[in-house]
C-alpha cells in the first residue's frame, strides 16, 4: 500500500490555516527594516514603568518571591483589584471567586472567548478595532461578525448598526472603548443603550477596557458600572496602558463566579498563573500608582491636543478623541488610499503611521497615529507630514 | 500647578505655538500668562540644565551646611540675605534639623571654594560653624537624570 506522507503544512489545523496572516504584517516589516523612522505607529506607552513599580519587582526577586502563585492570582492582588473596581467603576467583584489575574488582556480575551463559544457561535465586534479580535474569535471556533463605526458618530458604536448584524446565532457582543485605533469613547447613554441591546438579544458582553484610565474628558463610562448587565458581563482590563507596564504582561478578568470558574479551567491548564514578579509589580501600581496615572494622562492629554490641532491645521480632518493615545485622521482629502498615503509618507519622509485598513475595512481612508511618543518627535512628524502634503 | 508651568519646567524653550496647541489655548494667551508669571515673580528665570561631568571646564561644586545665630530682629533673614548675594552661592535654603542654612556653592577650583568658605563665610558675624562637602559626581539635577534612561527600544510599530 502506498501512502502519501504529509508535509509540515498539512499538520496545521484547518481553522488556523484559514486565518490570514495579519494584513499589516508586511507594513510592519518594512518599517522595522528602516532606520531613523519617526514612528507614530507604536501602540505602547513611551513612559518608562514608574520606578517605584520596577523597584518592587526587583525586590520581589531579591526576596525570592519567584514561585507559582494561586492560579487565580495572589490574594493580595485580587483584593486590591476588587477595591480598584469598586473605587473606579462602582462595581462589586468578590476577590475570592470573581477576579482572575491573567497574562495580559490578550490571554484574558482568549480564555473568555474559549469559555463561552461553541463552534459556529457568532460574535459581534466593532471595526475599526484592535487586530487580534477576529483571529481570536476564529481560534475559539466562533464566527466574527464585524459592525462598522463611522466618523460621523466619532466612531462610537450604535445600536442601529448592531441591529443590522445580530442573528439568532449571535452569542457575544464584544466591546473596546476607549478604542484602539480611533480613540473613541462611549457616553453614558451609549453604554445604557448597548446594555439594553445585549439584554434584548440575550447576549453575553465582553468589554475590553484596557484604556479606561486614559480617558481625558466626558467621564469614564464602563460597562461594569451597569448593574443589570452584571450577570452577562466579562470585564477585561490590564496594567499595560495605565501604568506603562506592557512587558510585565499583566491583565485581569472580572466576571460572575460561574464564568470566572469556566475561564479558570482554561487558565489553570494553559498558564498556571501570571508571573509572580509581575503580580507584585501590579499590586504596587494599584496601591501607590495613582499619581503616576494622573501625570501620564496629563502628558498624553497635552500631546493629544497638539496633534489634533496640528493635523486639522494641515487639512487632515481629525475628531478630538476622548480616550486612549490614538488619533484617527482622514486622508480622503488627499485622494490617496490609507495604504498609499502611509507607504509614501514612510518612503519619502520616513514617518510611520498605520493605514486604517489594518483595523478593518471601514478604516479605509483613515490613518492611525499614536501620540504615545515624545513631543519633539511628534513636532518633527507633523512638520514632515506637512511637507509631504505640500508635494501632493 | 498650572500645566503651563509644568511644561516650561520640562522645556522652557518650547515654542509658544506648540505650548498653545498642547494646552488648547492661543499663542497670545501663552505669552500673556508667561509675562504675568514673570511680573508676579513666580517665574524667576529660564536656565539650561547642564551635566558638569560632560563639561571641559566645569566648576568645582560644594554643599555647605551653615549654623548661624538668629538675630533678635529679623531672625535668619538678614544674615541669609547677605550670604545669598555672593555670586559663588548658586542655591541656598533655610533648613530644619541640625544646621540652619544649606548652600550650593561653586568655584573654579577646590582652593577657590575653600578660600571662599574660610575667608568669606566663616568670619561673618553670626556664623557659628560651617561644614563643607565637595560634590564628586552628578546623577540627577533639577529632576533631570544625567545618564538618560535606556534609548527608546520599543518595537517601531505594534498594533
Amino acid at each position: 500500500m502506498t501512502t502519501v506522507s504529509k508535509s509540515a503544512r498539512d499538520f496545521i489545523a484547518p481553522h488556523l490555516r484559514d486565518i490570514p496572516k495579519s494584513g499589516i504584517r508586511d507594513f510592519f516589516d518594512i518599517v522595522a527594516s528602516r532606520k531613523d523612522v519617526i514612528s507614530l505607529g507604536i501602540g505602547e506607552p513611551d513612559f518608562q514603568t514608574p520606578w517605584h513599580i520596577r523597584e518592587k519587582a526587583i525586590a520581589s526577586i531579591e526576596n525570592g518571591a519567584t514561585r507559582y502563585t494561586s492560579n487565580l492570582g495572589t490574594p493580595e492582588l485580587r483584593q486590591a483589584l476588587s477595591d480598584y473596581m469598586r473605587r473606579s467603576f462602582s462595581a462589586a467583584y468578590d476577590p475570592v471567586s470573581e477576579i482572575l489575574v491573567t497574562v495580559g488582556v490578550s490571554e484574558a480575551f482568549d480564555i473568555a472567548l474559549r469559555a463561552v463559544l461553541s463552534p459556529g457561535d457568532e460574535v459581534l465586534y466593532h471595526e475599526p478595532c484592535f487586530v487580534a479580535y477576529a483571529p481570536l474569535i476564529r481560534m475559539a471556533h466562533g464566527v466574527p461578525v464585524a459592525v462598522d463605526t463611522f466618523r460621523k458618530d466619532n466612531f462610537r458604536l450604535t445600536v442601529a448598526e448592531l441591529e443590522k448584524r445580530v442573528t439568532p446565532r449571535t452569542r457575544v457582543l464584544l466591546l473596546n472603548f476607549p478604542n484602539n485605533p480611533t480613540g473613541a469613547t462611549l457616553d453614558k447613554e451609549d453604554t445604557e443603550a448597548l446594555a439594553d441591546f445585549a439584554l434584548r438579544h440575550d447576549l453575553l458582553v465582553i468589554s475590553d477596557e484596557v484604556y479606561s484610565e486614559l480617558t481625558y474628558e466626558g467621564g469614564r463610562h464602563s460597562m461594569a458600572a451597569i448593574p443589570r448587565l452584571r450577570d452577562r458581563l466579562i470585564f477585561l482590563n490590564g496594567f499595560s496602558k495605565a501604568w506603562s507596564m506592557t512587558g510585565f504582561r499583566l491583565g485581569y478578568v472580572c466576571a460572575p463566579a460561574p464564568l470566572t470558574d469556566a475561564m479558570m479551567k482554561i487558565h489553570q491548564y494553559c498558564m498556571m498563573c501570571a508571573s509572580s514578579i509581575s503580580q507584585t509589580a501590579g499590586l504596587e501600581a494599584l496601591r501607590q500608582g495613582e499619581p503616576d496615572v494622573v501625570a501620564m494622562r496629563e502628558s498624553y492629554n497635552q500631546r493629544r491636543n497638539f496633534i489634533v490641532a496640528s493635523l486639522n491645521e494641515l487639512g487632515l480632518d481629525c475628531f478630538m478623541p476622548r480616550g486612549a493615545f490614538y488619533v484617527f485622521p482622514s486622508v480622503q482629502s488627499t485622494g490617496l488610499t490609507s495604504h498609499e498615503f502611509a507607504m509614501r509618507l514612510l518612503n519619502e519622509y520616513n514617518v510611520a503611521c498605520v493605514p486604517g485598513t489594518a483595523f478593518g475595512a471601514c478604516g479605509a481612508g483613515f490613518l492611525r497615529c499614536a501620540y504615545a511618543t515624545g513631543i519633539d518627535p511628534l513636532k518633527e512628524a507633523i512638520d514632515r507630514i506637512g511637507q509631504f502634503l505640500r508635494t501632493l | 500647578m498650572d500645566p503651563l508651568l509644568d511644561l516650561l519646567k520640562k522645556n522652557a524653550r518650547e515654542p509658544d505655538a506648540v505650548l498653545a496647541k498642547e494646552l488648547g489655548v492661543t499663542e497670545h494667551d501663552i505669552r500673556a500668562r508667561i509675562a504675568a508669571y514673570q511680573a508676579e515673580g513666580v517665574i524667576r528665570g529660564f536656565q539650561a540644565v547642564l551635566n558638569p561631568d560632560r563639561l571641559a571646564d566645569a566648576d568645582v561644586r560644594a554643599v555647605i551646611e551653615l549654623r548661624i545665630r538668629p538675630e533678635r530682629e529679623g531672625g535668619f533673614d538678614r544674615i541669609a540675605s547677605r550670604i545669598s548675594r555672593f555670586p559663588q552661592v548658586e542655591s541656598m535654603f533655610l533648613m530644619s534639623g541640625g544646621f540652619d542654612l544649606l548652600l550650593f556653592v561653586k568655584g573654579q577650583s577646590l582652593q577657590e571654594v575653600a578660600n571662599f568658605v574660610s575667608a568669606r563665610l566663616a568670619p561673618l558675624e553670626g556664623v557659628l560653624s560651617t561644614a563643607t562637602h565637595f560634590m564628586l559626581k552628578t546623577y540627577k539635577d533639577q529632576g533631570v537624570l544625567m545618564e538618560s534612561e535606556p534609548h527608546d527600544d520599543r518595537l517601531q510599530v505594534c498594533p
